[in-house]
């Protein structure tokens, strides 16, 4: 069916934010084509949860329930989904590791293309332009999909949540999950359940000028007040301060929290790559030339380890 | 048992980019091109079982000429052979498009695996070892930090937002490197003498039957939106600095 089409995520019974944000984002979308937005729920037992996707703007779900769908295998997801969204207009994913997974495949099964990690999206000549950071955010790029569907993921935490509506109608379906090759065999969490930089909207990173790892601790202080996660540079991780999973930059993961808090780090492109995208960034140097002043919103020019400390108590006294 | 790796060459992330004439692309002048920094894990990987299993190692590029010094870094760091697909008109095309193109040239290869970067630091996409799954009718491993082999089957471990999935696959499957898989090794000098002798077969897209159009369509390419020049924050103690930090936070950004 034509349309707008959101590909939902989930995870232990819950629709993901970066779920909730495509929906907005689908919205706006669907209003300017005269369309509405379907979301599809590949999952296994969220009935109850697919009519709340209403709220975030989504006129109809296509719920297909089946122990298949409870955990997300590339193949099974790609084969329903290319059924379901064959004559779609738009299809809408979180550029979250799973739909960075599926959009690649889904484009290749469906013969069109897809935008990833769009920070914008608008509609020009009843078409969809998604703009994206390239080359390491030095440019962005306006790109148009001439096929159908026109696929995008979107950037986590660019798009607001917005409520819009009330409850979506919601349609079970069967889907075929058809071969599956791939198997799931084991699912390790992360020591500690700590947010994932992705997804975390305060970050306070750590870099070279940490000095030692076990220096971290005052950025764990002042992340646990601001519910925040910690990151670090590649210096960080690469003298072994931080696990590989918390570095941030081009070859560590791309962050967009509302507040970005840089403690040591000079500003490299490549660190600049991962978070130059923050809503707000904190610069927190004692080298009054460091590049990372150059993107930062407030600047403290001063030792990290006299500020951060202070910094941290006067956030506590705020409450 | 044969493994190919598909490599990009990109600019080096420390050199300028400059908007075109066409306001649509960058000018390629004055770029240094090196190997994408994820497919030189890709290439390490393939070395690993080239020892370990005997395998015949094929790194496959396209893109116009300059390509060659891509792969030929890849020979010096120890690959068997080299296949550019060799068209001016592939930098920067869709990405699915060029998926289209390797998984035509890779087919006659009969790989067990497909290594390649988990996405490219130039366009910053990550879609190609997707699409050239689906091309080549494979299962795809996106994202691995770790893998094994026991026979015809592969196990890798691939984070997640916050967990890690511990995933099973039958071979012949395209896997998708990140940085943690390997310590990617420098080509030697010796190894840099014998990469000249080693075969590069080049390939055109006529050969293929294949084309670069797809549909993605850049339509402007445009510098970064501007961020508003920072403030500083004064004090005259970091006791100071840090109760300005706050306010500004609280009062100016209203993000505390
Ligand atoms: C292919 C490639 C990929 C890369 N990918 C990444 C990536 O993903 N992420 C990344 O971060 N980097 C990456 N890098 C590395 C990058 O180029 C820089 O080397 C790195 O970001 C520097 O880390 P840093 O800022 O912590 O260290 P430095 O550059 O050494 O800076 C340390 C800073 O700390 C300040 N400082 C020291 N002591 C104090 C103190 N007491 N109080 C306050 N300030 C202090 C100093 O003034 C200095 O500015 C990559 C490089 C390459 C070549």
């Amino acid at each position: 069916m034509a349309g707008v089409y959101v590909v939902a995520e989930h995870r232990d019974g819950a629709f993901r934010k970066v779920t909730l944000e495509a929906a907005s984002a689908a919205k706006k979308i669907a209003d300017e084509l005269g369309s509405e937005v379907t979301a599809v729920v590949l999952a296994s037992g969220m009935a109850d949860a697919c009519a709340e996707l209403g709220k975030y703007g989504v006129s109809k779900v296509l719920y297909a329930d089946d122990a298949a769908f409870a955990q997300y295998t590339t193949d099974a997801y790609a084969n329903a989904l290319a059924e379901l969204l064959k004559d779609a207009d738009v299809v809408v994913f979180g550029a979250s590791m799973q739909g960075k997974d599926l959009a690649g495949r889904l484009a290749a099964k469906l013969d069109t293309s897809v935008a990833v990690d769009c920070t914008a999206l608008a509609v020009e000549g009843g078409k969809v332009k998604a703009t994206r950071p390239i080359y390491a955010g030095k440019v962005y790029a306006d790109i148009v999909i001439n096929a159908k569907p026109q696929m995008v993921t979107l950037r986590p935490n660019v798009f607001d949540v917005v409520e819009v509506g009330g409850q979506a109608a919601v349609e079970t379906i069967s889907a075929t999950a058809g071969e599956v090759k791939t198997k799931v065999v084991d699912v390790v969490k992360d020591a500690g359940g700590k947010i994932d930089l992705t997804e975390a909207l305060v970050i306070i990173s750590g870099g070279r000028g940490m000095k030692d790892g076990a220096n971290f601790e005052i950025l764990e202080t002042l992340a646990g007040q601001l519910n925040g996660a910690v990151g670090a540079s590649r210096s960080a991780v690469d003298a072994g301060w931080r696990p590989h999973r918390d570095q941030v930059g081009q070859t560590g993961k791309v962050v967009t929290p509302n507040l970005y808090i840089a403690c040591g780090i000079s500003g490299a492109i490549q660190h600049l790559a991962g978070m130059g995208s923050s809503k707000v960034i904190v610069a927190i140097n004692k080298d009054a030339d460091a590049p990372i002043f150059q993107k930062a919103d407030f600047c403290v020019v001063a030792d990290l380890f006299d500020v951060v400390p202070a910094f941290t108590e006067e956030v506590k006294k705020l409450g | 048992m044969n493994i190919v790796v598909c490599i990009k060459q990109v600019p080096d992330t420390e050199t300028a980019i400059k908007i075109a004439a066409d306001g649509k692309s960058i000018s390629t002048d004055d770029i240094k091109w090196v190997m994408n920094p994820y497919d030189e894990f890709a290439v390490e990987e393939a070395l690993r079982f080239q020892k370990e299993q005997k395998a015949t190692v094929t790194v496959v590029g396209a893109g116009p000429k300059r390509v060659t010094e891509a792969l030929r870094t890849a020979l010096a760091m120890g690959a068997d052979k080299a296949v550019l697909i060799e068209d001016d008109g592939l930098y920067g095309a869709d990405p699915i498009a060029i998926a289209k193109i390797l998984a035509a040239a890779i087919k006659d290869l009969t790989p067990d695996i497909v290594f390649l970067g988990q996405r490219a630091i130039d366009d910053d996409a990550g879609v190609v070892g997707a699409a050239l799954a689906e091309f080549l009718g494979m299962p795809q491993l996106s994202v691995v930090t770790k893998l094994s082999l026991d026979g015809d089957k592969v196990t890798v471990n691939r984070p997640v937002e916050g967990q890690t999935l511990v995933i099973e696959s039958p071979l012949p499957a395209v896997i998708t490197c990140q940085k943690g898989l390997n310590e990617p090794r420098y080509a030697s000098l010796p190894g840099i003498m014998k990469a000249k002798k080693k075969p590069l077969d080049t390939k055109k897209l006529a050969d293929l039957g294949a084309s670069a159009t797809g549909f993605a369509e850049v339509v402007a390419i445009t510098p970064p939106p501007e961020r508003a020049a920072g403030v500083t924050i004064s004090g005259d103690d970091p006791a100071q600095m840090a109760l300005n930090l706050a306010k500004a936070l609280r009062e100016q950004a209203k993000i505390i």
